[in-house]
Formats: structure tokens, C-alpha cells, sequence
């Protein structure tokens, strides 16, 4: 969706990545206070917007819908003669208490970028601890890509031939796998490279469940290292 | 601090926070290319912001720069932490898979454990390095909403400074 706005953009004056984006910026550019909302007018400029971007053959996500539904449910709420004898909440509150979450959470995210960063303002001299913190006698080295390989390449010779790679709809995805790991490792803290790879009968299996320890490892959620010695690969969650 | 005391072997605190303050004043009076920091629970030599621009040139490396979503995606986690992708979606009303993907490759958050709802989505916190990034002692370190209403307060004293004049 992001794209396809960036495209358009020539006559809109902000990319609205969200319903919110856009509500906020309404709010803004009508100087509102987000506790008494001027709901209609609100909902006719967001209206508005909508009618613009299909206009300019964007293609509106569903949550700009939603976001249109319910600001025009508010509307018509607030045109009904209001019971005093009923407390009702403000029908408005759906709105502005998200929209002040994100005001607050705006605010505060320009306020950290301010400070002063790492990296930006101030440096620091890199000092490499993990290598000083091993054991000589428990030497680990991380695992090397190719180390990684040749291991998967073992465990899928240990396949029978026949087997071949089947694309089922029911097969696990890379995400499903990754939850399934991050479980499995949560409980036991950490597990060999084989153990992991146990009990996968199908190709399909072995390869999903290796590319979600490559993505895990990217992401910093697991260490993968191997012991000098034995060449036992072993991978460990990762704990800060 | 615990490192100091281990390596130094000196119990007493009180004493080994005092040498590092005369060490600070020692650098400030020096004026020169550093100053001492405290960050993230502990102490750490930084060099001063007024010289970034030579540094930068010096070292060639790319910038630690942040985008405005990812920044909010940040603060949320920071403020709230912990959280779940859901809630932070909730507020910010987009989706952040490549943001938080990001953040948690750059290690400025990190996973800790799942929520017990179904789904058991994983739960986000931010890391000792995101403190070091940002310059903080400790996540009570972390811009109030005080700082906030006095940031709300000058704007609107300045829009009220406008209307006199207008």
C-alpha cells in the first residue's frame, strides 16, 4: 500500500501510511483539541481524503474504511438528543483516546531524538568483551556459514532418496517454525543442532526449519555456536 | 560499578563514585576531546557532541539515523515495555513487522517471552544498548510526561504570544 501512495503523491501533501496518520494530521491542520472534537467536521474533511485518493486511483486499505465507519457511527451519535438522565460516555472517546496515545507517543519520540545518540553525537571506542569473556578449555567458535551448510547438507543426505520436495498447503510456515523453536528453547534454554532437526521426515521440513534458525540468528533471537573439539553445533536463546 | 569493584578490589562505593566524579570534573576542566559519561547503570568515556561533525568525517561509519515511525515504534516499546507487536499496531494503527525486524537486528530491543493469551504473541522490551544510545542511566531515566506538558506549555505560550500580536 505504501508504495502505491508514494506514487500518487504529487497533489496530496503527506503520505498517510495509516487511518491514524491521517486523522492526526487533520486534527493538526485544524488546530482541534483532541478532548471536544468537532466530529463532523472532522468526518467530512476524512471523508474527503478518501474520495481524493480513489479519485487518484489509490487503492484505500481496509482500516482507512474502518476508520471511516466509525468516525461517521461518532457522528450520528452525537446527533442524537442525549438522555440526561442516562450517563453515557462521550461516543467521541473511541477516537480521542487512541488519538492521545499517539500524540503522547509522538511527543515522546521526539523528545528521545533529541538527545544525544550514539553514534550521531557522541562515540565510543569499541571494546570487542565477548571475546575476552570465553574459557580457554570451553573454546567456541561462532559457526561459520559454511559450517551451518555442510551440518544441513548431512542431515538431508541422511534423507531416504525418494524423497522429494512437496509444496503442501498444509506445511508449516517459516513464521509457524520459528514459534515452535522459540518455545522448544525457552523450556530447555538451549539445543544441538540435531536435536532441533529431529522428528522432520520431509524435505520441506528440514528446509523451513533451517531457514527459520537463519532468521532467528539474524534477528539476534538465538546464538549459534560450535565446539572446537567435537564440531557439535549448538544453538542457545539468547539472553541479554 | 560491580566490574570496578571486582577488578580494583575496593568495597567501598561511596569512594570508588567519588573518584569517578573527580575524574569527571577532571575532564571538564580539561576541556578537551571527551568527557564521562553515566549511561546504562555504568560509566563510560564519550566524546563531546560539539565535535561530532570532524569525528563523523574521521570515522566513515554510517549513520545511526532513525525514521520517525521507527522512533515511535521505539518510544512505544520504551514506555510500555512490555509489549506485543498487537498492542503497538493498536496505537500506531500500521503494521511494524520491518520495523521491529530492524530494531531487534540493530539490538536496540530485544524478546522476552510470549503473553499468556491465545496466540502467545511474543513480548518486546528494549536492551541495555538502547539506554547506551540514547543516553540514559536507566529506563526511570526516560523523558517524563513532565518534560512533555513543559514542551506543550511553551508552544502554547508562543501560539498565545502570536494571537496578541496578530
Amino acid at each position: 500500500m505504501g508504495s502505491e501512495e508514494l506514487r500518487y503523491n504529487v497533489d496530496l501533501e503527506n503520505v498517510f501510511e495509516g487511518p491514524m496518520d491521517l486523522l492526526v494530521h487533520l486534527v493538526k491542520r485544524n488546530d482541534v483539541d483532541i478532548y471536544d472534537i468537532p466530529i463532523a467536521l472532522i468526518t467530512d474533511q476524512y471523508l474527503e481524503y478518501l474520495e481524493m485518493m480513489k479519485a487518484m486511483n489509490i487503492d484505500i486499505a481496509g482500516d482507512f474504511i474502518l476508520m471511516a465507519s466509525t468516525l461517521t457511527q461518532i457522528k450520528s451519535k452525537m446527533l442524537l438528543p442525549s438522555d440526561k438522565d442516562e450517563e453515557e460516555d462521550d461516543p467521541r472517546s473511541e477516537i480521542s483516546a487512541p488519538l492521545e496515545e499517539y500524540f503522547c507517543i509522538k511527543s515522546l519520540a521526539q523528545i528521545l531524538a533529541k538527545r544525544n545518540r550514539l553514534g550521531e553525537d557522541t562515540f565510543v571506542r569499541n571494546v570487542c568483551l565477548k571475546d575476552m569473556s570465553l574459557k580457554p578449555e570451553d573454546k567456541i567458535i561462532k559457526a561459520d556459514l559454511f559450517e551451518l551448510i555442510d551440518a544441513f547438507q548431512r542431515i538431508i543426505n541422511r534423507l531416504s532418496p525418494e524423497h522429494k520436495v512437496e509444496f503442501k498447503a498444509e506445511g508449516i510456515s517459516v513464521k509457524k517454525k520459528i514459534s515452535e523453536i522459540a518455545e522448544f528453547l525457552e523450556a530447555k534454554g538451549n539445543a544441538s543442532f540435531d536435536e532441533l532437526f529431529s522428528g522432520n521426515t520431509e524435505k520441506y521440513q528440514i528446509i523451513v526449519t533451517f531457514l527459520a534458525l537463519l532468521e532467528m540468528a539474524k534477528v539476534c533471537l538465538i546464538r549459534i555456536v560450535q565446539h572446537v573439539r567435537t564440531g557439535v553445533i549448538r544453538v542457545f536463546y539468547f539472553k541479554d | 560499578m560491580s566490574d570496578v569493584k571486582n577488578v580494583l578490589e575496593i568495597s567501598d562505593t561511596k569512594a570508588i563514585e567519588q573518584a569517578f566524579e573527580s575524574l569527571c570534573h577532571e575532564y571538564e576542566a580539561r576541556k578537551g576531546g571527551f568527557y564521562l559519561n553515566q549511561v546504562s547503570g555504568g560509566y563510560q568515556i564519550r566524546t563531546r557532541p560539539e565535535y561530532k561533525k570532524w569525528i563523523k568525517l574521521l570515522l566513515r561509519t554510517g549513520s545511526a539515523r532513525l525514521s520517525k515511525a521507527a522512533m515511535e515504534t521505539l518510544a512505544m516499546i520504551a514506555y510500555n515495555q512490555p509489549v506485543t507487536r498487537g498492542d503497538i499496531e493498536h496505537i500506531r494503527g500500521v503494521d511494524c513487522g520491518g520495523i521491529l525486524r530492524m530494531l531487534l537486528e540493530r539490538k536496540l530491543i530485544r524478546v522476552h517471552g510470549r503473553k499468556e493469551v491465545p496466540g502467545r504473541p511474543m513480548l518486546y522490551l528494549t536492551t541495555g544498548f538502547f539506554l547506551e544510545m540514547f543516553d540514559l542511566k536507566d529506563l526511570k531515566d526516560l523523558p517524563t510526561l513532565k518534560e512533555m506538558e513543559d514542551l506543550r506549555n511553551d508552544k502554547q505560550k508562543t501560539r498565545e504570544q502570536r494571537t496578541w500580536i496578530g
